[in-house]
Parts: structure tokens; C-alpha cells; sequence
């Protein structure tokens, strides 16, 4: 796995609280890891800071699963 | 009551009468203080009463860009902003038949627009420090009505409505908003009444007299303390009893 995919799956651990082994790149963060429409607005705010980039309203309704995250991240970061 | 210490707070309104109430009581409880308001020079005598643990920050809530930058100001001197009190107000009476759009649109972007524009920025940092105080100042006639302030009691309903919404959606992260809502206090923009409109006005207050700004500013003392965190969508009536909610 990628620095990012890591980086990535560590926020989601820490903000939804959820086992690390049940994070993979097709959990859906509200279907599958429990987390509300509130938990996904943090979840972005959390990715934001950590990779220094700014995603957009339209694009964060876009990601629902850890694999969306990551992939706008790795097009976007620095 | 509860001790603010560390915590910083931002008083919209703070050159008014009971702007600066609030900003005193919260900065007695220990609380950082950002005094915002259009009038410099109010605001830095009151900071410079204070003493430690203030900043000035003027601001026009009628310039939405001047509102977008606030509390990255506030962030940017305090260091953090854990307490918003939206409490600047402005009026433009007039009956609802000859009220010219402006006035209208003038009260609604800086009574609720602004207030909005505010917590929303605010609600960031609260939400990550899972902590956070939004008192916004409503009136009784958002709830009553009044002939000639369509547009204030719309803003001032409106701001109740948002406190409602907002606050259910914050809820889980300790995060609160409530309203407090005064009735007839007495301020410089009360001072204009004479005598005879005073009394007519103390004859419909229980009470028999018109609040003090410290009135006000001692129930946003405790919305915005610790003890207050299962207090949340509310709206505290401090209004001596004129009109019972």
C-alpha cells in the first residue's frame, strides 16, 4: 500500500473509531465502518490537514469509500 | 459561576451596551475575549479596561467578505475561537408597506446572514476539539412580533430557527447553540424614549422595570459554561416576565 492509502486508512481508524482490519479500500465509510453524514464532513476536514490540499464540496459528495479518498488525494496532494 | 480559562470567545457587537456586558462577564470568567464590532474606538477603550487576554477585531457584518475573515482573525490573535456570542444587531423600523428592500436586506445580512456565516466558520475548530459554545442574541419580538420591525423579527425568528437546526446537528460533538432573548433593556438605544414612553413601556414588563445589560450577559454566562452542555436548541427569555414562552 501506498504512504497515502496508510495515511489515509489511519485517519479513518482514528476518526470513526473503527478496528484497523476491518478498513479496506472498498469500505464505504457509511455503509460499511458506521459512520454518519457529520463523521464524512470531518473525515474531509481530517484529510485536508493532513495532505494540505483543499477538496472542493462537489468532490468530497464524491467520496464514500476509502479507494475514492485516496485516489483524489494522490491526483490533488502536493 | 464555571471557570472559561483557556477558553477564547468572540463577542459580535462588543461597542454596544450589551456587547460589552458579555464581553466583560466572559472575560471575568477567565475566557479570551475578541471585541468586534464597527466602532474602534469603543472597542479598544473596552479592551483596554479589560487588560490581558483581548483583542480587537472590528468588523462590518454588513461586507460578507469582511465576515468571511473574522474568525481566522480571531483564530489568528486568540489562537483558537471555542465561544461565538452573535449578538450585533442593527434596525431599520418602518412599516412593512413603505419598508424599501434595503432596509430589509440590510437587517437580514447583518442580524441573521452574518450570524450564520459566523458559527459556520467557528463550527471547524469546535468540531475537532469536540467543545464548542454558539450563543446568538434574538429578541422577544422574533417571537411576538412588533409593527414595524418586520424585518428585525424576521432576522431574529430566523436566527431561532438556525439555532434549532444547527444545534441538532453538532450535538454529538459538545458542541451547543442556543438563543437568549432579551425583551425591553435598557441601553443607549433605549435611552432616546422619554419618560412617558418608559413608563408605558415598564407598565407591560412584570417586572415594572426595564433590564440591565448584565441581565443579559449573566444568561449567556451560563449557556456558555461548562455546566450548560446538555442545554442545546434553546432559547432563554430574559425579559422580566412581559412575555412568558
Amino acid at each position: 500500500m501506498s504512504d497515502i492509502a496508510e495515511r489515509v486508512k489511519k485517519i479513518v481508524v482514528e476518526h470513526l473509531g473503527v478496528e484497523e482490519s476491518k478498513v479496506n479500500e472498498n469500505s464505504s465509510f457509511i455503509d460499511d465502518l458506521g459512520a454518519d453524514s457529520l463523521d464524512t464532513v470531518e473525515l474531509v476536514m481530517a484529510f485536508e490537514e493532513e495532505f494540505g490540499c483543499e477538496i472542493p464540496d462537489d468532490a468530497a459528495e464524491k467520496i464514500v469509500t476509502v479507494k475514492n479518498a485516496i485516489d483524489f488525494i494522490s491526483e490533488n496532494a502536493d | 459561576m464555571s471557570d472559561l480559562s483557556g477558553k477564547s470567545a468572540l463577542v459580535t457587537g462588543a461597542s454596544g451596551g450589551i456587547g460589552a456586558a458579555i464581553a466583560r462577564q466572559l472575560h471575568g470568567m477567565g475566557a479570551s475575549v475578541a471585541l468586534s464590532g464597527t466602532r474602534i474606538e469603543p472597542l479598544e477603550a473596552l479592551a483596554a479596561e479589560l487588560g490581558d487576554r483581548t483583542a480587537v477585531t472590528p468588523c462590518n457584518l454588513g461586507d460578507g467578505e469582511a465576515v468571511a475573515g473574522l474568525i481566522g482573525q480571531v483564530e489568528a490573535a486568540l489562537g483558537q475561537c471555542d465561544i461565538v456570542i452573535n449578538n450585533a444587531g442593527v434596525t431599520r423600523d418602518g412599516l412593512a408597506m413603505r419598508m424599501k428592500d434595503e432596509d430589509w436586506d440590510t437587517v437580514l445580512a447583518v442580524d441573521l446572514t452574518a450570524a450564520f456565516k459566523l458559527s459556520r466558520a467557528a463550527l471547524r475548530g469546535m468540531m475537532k476539539r469536540r467543545w464548542g459554545r454558539i450563543v446568538n442574541i434574538t429578541s422577544v419580538v422574533g417571537h411576538s412580533g412588533n409593527p414595524g420591525q418586520a424585518n428585525y423579527a424576521a432576522a431574529k425568528a430566523g436566527l431561532a430557527g438556525m439555532t434549532r437546526s444547527m444545534a441538532a446537528e453538532v450535538a454529538a460533538r459538545g458542541i451547543t447553540v442556543n438563543c437568549v432573548a432579551p425583551g425591553f433593556i435598557d441601553t443607549p438605544m433605549t435611552d432616546v424614549l422619554n419618560d412617558k414612553q418608559k413608563d408605558g413601556i415598564n407598565e407591560r414588563i412584570p417586572a415594572g422595570r426595564m433590564g440591565a445589560p448584565d441581565d443579559i450577559a449573566a444568561a449567556v454566562a451560563y449557556l456558555a459554561s461548562n455546566e450548560a452542555g446538555y442545554v442545546t436548541g434553546q432559547t432563554l427569555h430574559v425579559n422580566g416576565g412581559m412575555a412568558m414562552l
